[in-house]
């Protein structure tokens, strides 16, 4: 796509200001990095506070009777007011067409969608279910970090007796937010939808902060990953069950078998056969043991020379707060888990070592 | 010192050839957090990938500018790849590379023709 063709942020202006570097992403002319680097912007996130702009995103409202439920397995019906979940819709063949987030709020039900997913997912829920409204006039902003809460609540002092996952609605300046206590770092923090009108004053109160700083794409995808969170599109898609993704956890316990309200929701029966007996592929986490990072994409074998591969790399860098490189891969369920692998780097095998997820430990407020 | 178009700097002590990225390349990488030197006594030809460089987001490749046996790689770069971002133009050289024909230096760029390349 030529840059011309890219959508800009409402806040385009004021991440230039700050020196934000751009890129095409889903669409969109998005700040990928700003002065700091996203090695210092990974690490300033880790120990402060980071300020992303996720305005990309997709923000969707549906009513709250909604039958919701019969595209994603997650416990809907269940979702008490001011609380949100994580969830996926899910294809026929039980793969993952997106993640996203589900708040009940007053008025109904509130969606966060993946970017690259949006036009997909708006005409999926509009194909099957009333009362579709998508929320084109707010931008949406991540604050996260350790003192992510104490930063926000300089503005907003109620934001402090939030617990993890909750949602609400806030006012500040006269602007309604819908707030949740969430993000996809690893670290505690807060996404905050805002009228795009008051956007930009709001970043500007929150930058004004010495614990803030404005943080890129780039530094988001390595927190991400450092975290143990998969991406849509690198480490879940149409082909990849949620199962398979590590992602069992969020397929709620009323939608499983034996539940209230067991199945339902597309896919059903293989990802209920997959809880109960298995999937094909599991994913794990891998360190490589030297310094080269591995890369999405990169084969995976058991042996310096076994013939064909048991999996690939999905997503990989380097981790700035762990200081070295790491992985999410998806290998053969029967790959035993306690021996070393190989990833196969510009044709050489390099061993990898299988560990447990997250890669650092995470910082949410229960 | 003489430049390429691809954003490496080579500097002649008789025919042999040191060679790094520029600055402007470093920043322009980001966060090196690795680099992958070829091995001394390679015999290379102008074109072949012989580094790759892996930042924080990406890993990109450095090309032989020249047709000349690897004599010396610079190995501070496997314990602190971080030396490409702190002193890209000194330090952080990558390789030495001996060459037979002098002349080839010639088809490269000066400073000078190099700053206004990259705008500077």
């Amino acid at each position: 796509m030529a840059e011309g063709d890219l959508k800009t942020l409402a806040l385009a202006d004021l991440h230039a200001e700050l020196g934000g570097k751009f890129v095409g992403f889903a669409g969109y002319a998005m700040p990928v990095q700003y002065p700091l680097g996203v090695m210092g912007e990974h690490l300033w996130t880790r120990e402060s506070a980071g300020l992303f702009d996720v305005s990309h995103m997709g923000q969707v409202m549906l009513p709250g009777d909604s039958d919701l439920e019969t595209l994603v397995p997650v416990d809907v019906a269940g979702l008490a007011e001011g609380r949100q979940r994580y969830g996926f819709f899910t294809n026929d063949a039980g793969g993952v067409l997106d993640d996203l987030m589900i708040a009940r709020v007053p008025d109904g039900l509130f969606l966060v969608v993946n970017a690259g997913c949006k036009d997909a997912d708006i005409a999926h829920l509009r194909a099957h279910l009333d009362g579709v409204r998508v929320i084109e006039d707010r931008a949406l902003l991540a604050l996260q970090g350790p003192k992510a809460e104490a930063a926000l609540a300089a503005l907003i002092p109620e934001v402090a007796d939030m617990r993890f996952m909750d949602s609400t609605r806030m006012a500040w300046n006269g602007a309604e937010l819908w707030i949740s206590r969430s993000g996809y770092t690893g670290e505690d923090g807060f996404e905050i939808s805002i009228p795009e009108g008051r956007a930009e004053a709001f970043a500007r109160a929150l930058l004004e902060d010495e614990r803030v700083e404005p943080i890129g794409l780039g530094a988001r995808d390595s927190l991400r990953l450092e975290a143990g969170l998969p991406l849509y599109g690198q480490d879940m898609d149409p082909s990849v069950s949620p199962i398979e993704a590590g992602q069992a956890w969020a397929i709620s316990k009323v939608r499983r078998s034996g539940g209230d309200r067991a199945g339902g929701f597309p896919g059903a029966d293989t990802l209920l056969d997959q809880i109960a007996n298995g999937a094909p592929r599991r994913r794990v986490g891998l360190l490589p043991e030297g310094r080269a990072p591995m890369r999405t994409g990169v084969e995976i074998f058991t042996s310096p020379d076994a013939p064909t591969p048991i999996g690939k790399i999905t997503s990989g860098g380097f981790g700035p707060t762990l200081g070295a490189p790491m992985a999410l891969a998806l290998v053969a369920s029967d790959t035993p888990g306690d021996i070393p692998l190989y990833g196969e780097v510009r044709g050489k095998r390099l061993p990898v070592a299988q560990v447990k997820l997250p890669f650092t430990p995470p910082g949410f407020k229960r | 010192m003489k430049f390429t178009e691809d954003h490496e700097w080579l500097e002649a002590d008789g025919n042999i050839i040191t060679v790094g990225i520029t600055e402007h390349a470093a920043t322009q990488l980001g966060d090196v957090v690795y680099v992958e030197l070829p091995e001394v006594e390679t015999q290379v030809s102008k074109g072949d990938e012989i580094v790759v460089i892996e930042s924080v987001k990406a890993a990109s490749d450095i090309i032989a500018p020249l047709d000349g046996e690897i004599v010396e790689v610079n190995d501070a770069l496997a314990d602190k790849p971080a030396l490409v971002n702190e002193d890209a133009m000194g330090a952080a050289w990558f390789f030495k590379i001996k060459i037979d024909d002098l002349d080839a230096l010639d088809e490269y760029i000066s400073e000078e023709e190099y700053k206004d390349l990259i705008g500077e």
